[in-house]
């Protein structure tokens, strides 16, 4: 067991099903590296999976030993988004899938929140004209 | 979309949020091979873009660089990617033809002169004009013609940025490619055979975000050409560690190892595939158990056998073209004649095909 009392991973035994690369390894110490410099620095790091030769069954070695932790969500624009906070606070797995649900994007990206959780300002004056509307519209008919 | 619009305004029009521009942004930097820091530049160049015009030639090729493309599994993003350009000629895809056709990219050409990309798939015969014509005109012609306006010119697929298998020897048409005819114009090469549809588009959405891309030495956009398949290639370790599958079928083929001795041209082939991958990422040749044919490096057809490994000089068939042509025509006739009654044999008596025999008859 880890100090949070989670399980602690076994690197082990989720070795994957096809011969290695080498590359899982550096990837977590990667994210490691990048967690401690967002606690120095306040630095954000995003890592494209797509970008690094991984074996089959590689990526989901890697996504078995980041684990699942408290948050999940889900978008829906120009196809699904996964995001998930994995069992390391601070790193999120963010997948993009197609409308025909394939992958198109997958990253790491350690932070607080991926900048695509949040509400942009565009859109937040597209929904304030909106109400704004609404009200008027409202306000016509009473 | 109006072509005054840029698309940023044409996106907000459609109800489409920033949220989900954001989202394309990502996934097309990724496919682009660029570091996630560049998806704000991204998002903040291309939301600024108006509507380019972009007519597609077609001369000696087979429409695969078109299916490629058209294939594409990601429908939504080629549908945005396409949203941010005006497709005014492609005689393929074009409800149009004949006289009709022909009058929409002379319109076309006149309207966007000087700022239309002109994007060319197919060599182009050199020897005689008269191989290949559209509306009765040759496709040189038509080149020429329709580049003089260009702000830049995008050869996709092997033959028009390399000549390809219309090139091959003996190249019957004479075929040579755009940058032969073409000197006074941008050219980026985007080979393969055909080439990823991703990077395709990629290499559309890099023009229209960034300019002109960085070329490699065959004026390839080194975003996507700049790093050899094995370099990439998830086989490498094994490589490294002098693990070779040496048949098809032995135990280092079950175990995945290298296939350089399979012939694997992998190390001298520069493209995205080991990275990108094929069918919507699902996998590559080299995944699928095949060496890479190196499909997007130039003359690949004529580079010896598909299965003679790299190391192993190409030079039998220089002398077994040599010794032919001591031995007379004869010789070659019943060299091929054996071969045919070999293959048949094994067929009939379900023998095995070694890689001598595949050899023997590429």
């Amino acid at each position: 067991m880890t100090a949070n009392g989670m399980p602690a991973p076994d690197f082990a035994a989720s070795a994957p099903c096809a011969p290695p690369t080498g590359n899982l390894v550096p990837l977590l110490h990667e994210i490691r590296h990048a967690l401690t410099c967002w606690l120095e620095k306040g630095q954000e790091h995003v890592i494209d999976l797509r970008g690094i030769p991984l074996a089959p069954g590689e990526e989901d070695g890697l996504l078995e030993q980041l684990g699942e932790g408290e948050v999940k969500a889900g978008l829906t624009l120009m196809g699904p988004s996964v995001i998930i906070e994995t069992r390391y606070p601070g790193v999120w797995l963010v997948t993009h899938y197609s409308e025909d649900e394939s992958i198109t994007g997958r990253f790491i990206e350690v932070c607080e929140v991926p900048a695509i959780l949040k509400s942009q300002t565009d859109d937040i004056r597209t929904g304030l004209e909106r109400l704004e509307d609404q009200l008027s519209n409202a306000e016509a008919t009473v | 979309m109006s072509k005054n619009k840029t698309l940023g305004e044409t996106l907000q029009e459609r109800g489409i949020s920033r949220r989900s521009f954001l989202k394309f942004c990502a996934t097309t930097a990724s496919m682009m091979a660029l570091p996630p820091s560049m998806i704000p530049v991204i998002a903040s160049t291309l939301e600024k873009v108006r509507r380019p015009s972009v007519i597609w030639l077609s001369f000696q090729e087979c429409t695969g660089c078109t299916e490629s493309i058209t294939r594409s599994h990601s429908a939504t993003i080629e549908d945005l990617i396409f949203d941010t350009i005006s497709l005014d000629y492609h005689h393929t895809l074009q409800a149009a033809s004949g006289a009709a056709a022909e009058h929409a990219r002379e319109e076309a050409m006149q309207e966007n002169h000087g700022n239309y990309i002109l994007v060319v798939d197919g060599s182009i015969p050199g020897e005689n004009n008269g191989y290949s014509t559209i509306a009765g005109i040759s496709n040189k012609d038509m080149l020429l013609d329709t580049a003089a306006g260009a702000a830049a010119i995008v050869a996709v697929g092997s033959c028009a940025a390399f000549g390809g298998i219309p090139k091959a020897d003996p190249n019957p048409t004479g075929a040579v490619s755009v940058s032969d005819l073409i000197k006074d114009k941008p050219i980026v090469n985007v080979p393969g055979c055909p080439p990823i549809p991703a990077v395709m588009t990629g290499v559309l959405v890099q023009f229209l975000t960034f300019g002109l891309p960085e070329l490699d030495h065959l004026g390839r956009p080194a975003a996507f050409y700049g790093q050899s398949i094995h370099d990439r290639c998830y086989r490498r370790p094994f490589y490294d560690k002098g693990l070779f599958a040496n048949s098809f079928d032995d135990e280092g083929a079950k175990k995945g190892w290298c296939l350089f001795k399979l012939g694997c041209k992998g190390p001298t082939t520069y493209n995205a595939c080991a990275v990108t991958k094929w069918n919507d990422g699902t996998s590559f040749p080299i995944e699928a158990g095949h060496p890479c044919l190196g499909c997007s490096e130039p003359d690949f057809w004529d580079a010896g056998s598909f299965y003679k490994a790299l190391s192993i000089p190409t030079g039998d068939i220089g002398k077994t073209a040599v010794y032919a042509g001591t031995a007379g025509l004869v010789a070659g006739a019943a060299l091929g004649a054996s071969l045919r009654a070999r293959k048949k044999s094994a067929v009939k008596n379900h023998e095995r095909v070694t890689i001598d025999d595949l050899d023997q008859e590429s």
